[in-house]
């Protein structure tokens, strides 16, 4: 198997054997900044391309076909154009709050970004409370929403930053136990750890029906997490025009809508981490030539299928469903989601102690 | 009908006419109201001396007291009422000034009575309100005044309905001055607040006329502005609606964005000139507004239409019926959220529209009936692509039944939201597939068939719930009833000419004319006031979706701001049919 702790070691000795530690350090924090905000960035472009291939041949369309082969530059043009545009200065905003929430909410995904481990050697930091990072990070965004509904000074974008509020802080609850019930199964928060556990069998499987349930719990409440599909009430089209984001424009608006899809990444990616084994291949107990076949696959491109996987799901979900209202939104999670959630929880607890 | 001519009876005041199942009621404006009370099927005071405290709408039985003194009547009645205010139309008839009131027994549709009133007073012309008997006049007596300035003595809402606060003058009169200077085009940017104070005249108890103004919102609502400019509103309506919290408090439509004069235009064009305008009112239904403008000019002119025409103008219709009902289905899913569902619907229409530029030049503007006939045989290609698409949309309806009506989600949404009774509908004036959804049988194709419709067997549809899936799913049933009638004609359009010869000049003869079809969204009706002119002295279209939006207006609070959007996505209303 090949691993991508292979380059970044070569890189580290080769750095070391020329330079004091100090630059080593420097050198490496840079390269690794601008790595994470080169690949967030094309993910992104990925992502936006794909979702709008994907949702025109849900709906019957060609999607973009002029830009580039296959309309394979229309994001980029998409890019260009985002940037080039004029930030409208808008009266009577709160400037400073109008500014900081549409940093506050990259911010908080490039953040959860930069944690995620795509290969061994392959991931930022491992911390020993890595799913404790995740959780908390991720959930920073809410208070980007918040500040730019508020700090917009209009009603939509008010009754969008509640609607927000309120849902992101629901779900992350569910979204939280349905990591802790994979969790408890691995007896680690390290992210590192969860993934070489699996490299036999993967969670959903070693988990049994726990883990099972806790996987859709866990789709059903970070696909609502990402304001998304039937759960994209926050900006909400057809009633609040654009939600919390209806005031931006240019750049500002970008930084709302790149994160948006990384979110959804980075959601489909925790899953992956999680309860599909990570960039662990798929193994068989038992089919030996299956096993060593799998193995010849890079581990990266593994956990970029399965995370691929997961977006497309979303995908799916979002480009079919009807909106909810809020209070069956909030039905779904407080009356249904949690409590299941905390009964897996205990049945998880039931499942490590007797298999 | 002996029913109607006892209660007629009771009027002695009044002139009556009767031509065949039409009666025409003409009373002095002080005696409107009681004849109004009488018609409803109300309790009348014996002494009437001057008019009852207003009540708020009359909306359940529960007002309506069987009293001791209508006991004989109500008895020989059986509780007989005029219970649909079909339109109420200004006119202005040179020295006087009148207002003529449609109106229909819901039980016994085909039967219609007009109730016509007028005042001579040019300068401050004042006649009773009814708003309160039926749920549909407020709305129609603002239009009244904002034409003609006729003050509705007792409706608390005398605000202009499509024109500015501050215009000057009164359209539709004979005598406006249409001087731009008198209304400069405004370049400012300008607060709303006029529209905030409700102007009404109403009586006080000795008989004094008292003008005061109300307050539309309490100080601290939180007023949210859905449009002019909004995704959801179906075009430049705007809403204005108090919240409290996500759940609505009072939803105040303000109309006339895109207002432009069409019946004031009409007096200044020929009747083949006004078809182009009707294209234009409710432009998913244009070619059924276009029909009804030319079976009302032709009823004046006593013209026989050949058949082979009926039958291409009933399949024309009966085409743009479905692909208005795709598109409202469509609508109504993206205003849920599934935008899937639209393109869906946005797909299957293009084959209708493509029938319609093979056969009529345009897609969305066909006029394609003339006074007459037709404007141009079929193409050769129309009957084979209309029988390739019953099939095709027949497959289509069972996906939109597997993409949206099955889906729970769309289901949870749309079950036990936005109840309509029956009697509010008929109040409302809620035509069309909303009235039937609440089980009021008000098919102007069933009531009075014109065209080809006689010749065709199709049901009626008729839901009893009259909640929001009631009205969702009645369209998509609709589209399969209008794809039996178009199956039985395709096959049986007759042979001979197209269209009638028609006099290069048309005049038509001194009279008012009246027709009712059925649009898409409810029964749209032609009035056309002539006296013996190439154009017409007073044309009134009747707007099926301005009641549509009232009803929006009454069944809205108490929902969230999502069923607010939904709402209007099932009663499927379209802006241009009400700003005319």
């Amino acid at each position: 198997m090949f691993h991508f702790s292979v380059v970044t070691n070569w890189i580290d000795e080769f750095l070391r054997a020329y330079l004091p530690d100090v630059w080593v350090l420097l050198i490496e924090y840079v390269l690794i900044g601008a790595v994470i905000l080169g690949v967030y960035a094309v993910l992104a472009l990925v992502l936006i391309y794909l979702e709008r291939k994907i949702c025109a041949f849900f709906q019957c369309r060609l999607g973009p076909t002029r830009v580039g082969p296959w309309g394979l530059l229309q994001s980029v043009a998409d890019m260009v154009k985002i940037l080039l545009k004029e930030l409208i200065k808008i009266n009577r905003v709160d400037p400073l709050l109008f500014r900081l929430a549409a940093f506050l909410v990259i911010i908080a995904s490039i953040c959860t970004f930069g944690a995620l481990p795509f290969d061994e050697g392959l991931l930022v930091v491992d911390f020993n409370i890595g799913v404790f990072y995740l959780l908390s990070v991720s959930s920073l965004g809410v208070v980007g929403i918040l500040m730019a509904g508020w700090a917009s000074n209009n009603k939509y974008t008010r009754i969008g930053a509640m609607r927000s509020g309120a849902q992101l802080i629901s779900y992350e609850l569910s979204c939280g136990l349905a990591m802790m019930t994979i969790v408890m199964l691995s007896g680690s928060l390290q992210l590192s750890e969860i993934v070489s556990q699996q490299s036999e069998t993967w969670n959903i499987w070693r988990g049994g029906i726990p883990a099972c349930i806790a996987f859709v719990i866990y789709l059903i409440a970070g696909h609502a997490e990402t304001n998304r599909g039937p759960f994209d009430l926050p900006e909400a089209e057809s009633e609040l025009t654009a939600g919390y984001h209806t005031e931006y424009s240019g750049i500002q608006f970008g930084f709302f809508y790149l994160a948006e899809y990384l979110n959804m990444f980075i959601i489909a990616a925790i899953a992956t981490t999680l309860f599909l084994g990570g960039w662990q291949p798929l193994h068989i107990p038992g089919w030996d030539a299956f096993n060593t076949t799998m193995d010849f696959i890079p581990p990266v491109l593994w956990f970029f299928a399965k995370a691929f996987a997961c977006v497309l799901l979303s995908l799916w979900v979002r480009w079919t469903m009807p909106r909810l209202r809020i209070d069956q939104l909030l039905k779904l999670e407080w009356q249904i989601l949690m409590p299941l959630a905390l009964i897996d929880i205990l049945l998880m607890a039931l499942w490590v102690i007797y298999f | 009908m002996q029913v109607i001519n006892d209660l007629l009876a009771r009027l002695p005041f009044a002139t009556i006419e009767q031509h065949d199942k039409e009666y025409t009621v003409i009373v002095p404006k002080e005696k409107l109201r009681e004849t109004a009370i009488l018609l409803r099927g109300l309790r009348v005071k014996p002494a009437m001396t001057g008019i009852e405290p207003l009540a708020p709408a009359v909306t359940d039985t529960e007002a309506r007291v069987p009293a001791t003194d209508t006991e004989a009547f109500a008895t020989a009645t059986s509780g007989f009422e005029f219970d649909y205010l079909t339109d109420i139309v200004g006119m202005d008839y040179g020295e006087e000034l009148g207002v003529i009131y449609f109106l229909s027994p819901s039980r016994y549709p085909s039967y219609g009575l007009i109730l016509k009133t007028s005042t001579a007073d040019r300068e401050k012309p004042e006649i009773d309100s009814i708003f309160d008997l039926w749920c549909a006049a407020a709305l129609y007596e603002r239009e009244v005044y904002d034409f003609f300035g006729i003050v509705f003595t007792g409706n608390p809402d005398m605000r202009r309905l499509f024109l500015r606060q501050d215009w000057n003058g009164y359209p539709l009169r004979k005598d406006y001055d249409a001087n731009p200077a008198l209304n400069p085009v405004p370049t400012n940017n300008e607060a709303l607040a006029d529209m905030e104070n409700l102007p009404t005249t109403s009586i006080d108890i000795n008989g004094e006329r008292l003008k005061e103004h109300t307050k539309l919102f309490e100080t601290e609502d939180y007023v949210v502005n859905f449009g002019p400019q909004h995704p959801a509103t179906h075009g430049v309506l705007h809403l204005r609606v108090s919240l409290d919290g996500e759940t609505i408090k009072k939803v105040d439509p303000n109309f006339g964005y895109i207002h432009r004069g069409i019946e004031k235009m009409s007096e200044a064009y020929t009747y083949p000139q006004i078809l182009h305008l009707t294209d234009r009112l409710d432009y998913l239904s244009g070619t059924i507004n276009c029909h009804a403008t030319c079976l009302c000019v032709e009823k004046g002119l006593e013209l026989e239409v050949p058949e082979r025409a009926h039958y291409i103008r009933t399949i024309i219709d009966e085409l743009t019926r479905i692909a208005s009902h795709l598109l409202g289905w469509g609508c109504m899913a993206m205003d849920m959220g599934s935008i899937t569902a639209f393109v869906y619907g946005m797909r299957d229409r293009e084959k209708i529209m493509d029938i319609f530029e093979e056969t009529c030049g345009g897609r969305l503007m066909a006029n394609y009936s003339v006074i007459g006939g037709v404007m141009q045989d079929i193409h050769p290609n129309f009957q084979k692509r209309v029988k390739d698409f019953i099939p095709y949309m027949r497959k289509m309806l069972k996906e939109y039944h597997l993409l949206f009506t099955g889906n729970p989600i769309a289901r949870g949404r749309m079950d036990g939201i936005g109840y309509l009774s029956k009697e509010h509908a008929i109040s409302l004036g809620a035509t069309g597939p909303t009235g039937r959804a609440s089980g009021w049988s008000n098919d102007v194709r069933k009531i009075e068939p014109y065209a080809a419709y006689r010749h065709a067997d199709f049901k009626e549809m008729l839901r009893t719930d009259g909640l929001t899936f009631d009205r969702y799913i009645i369209r998509l049933d609709e589209v399969e009833e209008s794809l039996k009638i178009l199956e039985q004609l395709i096959d049986n359009i007759p042979g001979g000419a197209y269209a009638a010869k028609t006099k290069a000049i048309i005049k038509l003869p001194e009279g008012e004319f009246r027709q009712r079809v059925e649009a898409a969204r409810g029964e749209f009706d032609v009035y056309i006031n002539s006296r013996g002119d190439k154009y017409p002295y007073r044309v009134k279209f009747r707007s099926p979706c301005m009641t549509l939006v009232n009803t929006l207006a009454h069944i809205a609070p108490g929902t969230k701001v999502a069923d607010l959007i939904m709402l209007g996505g099932s009663l499927d209303y379209v802006v241009p049919c009400i700003d005319r």
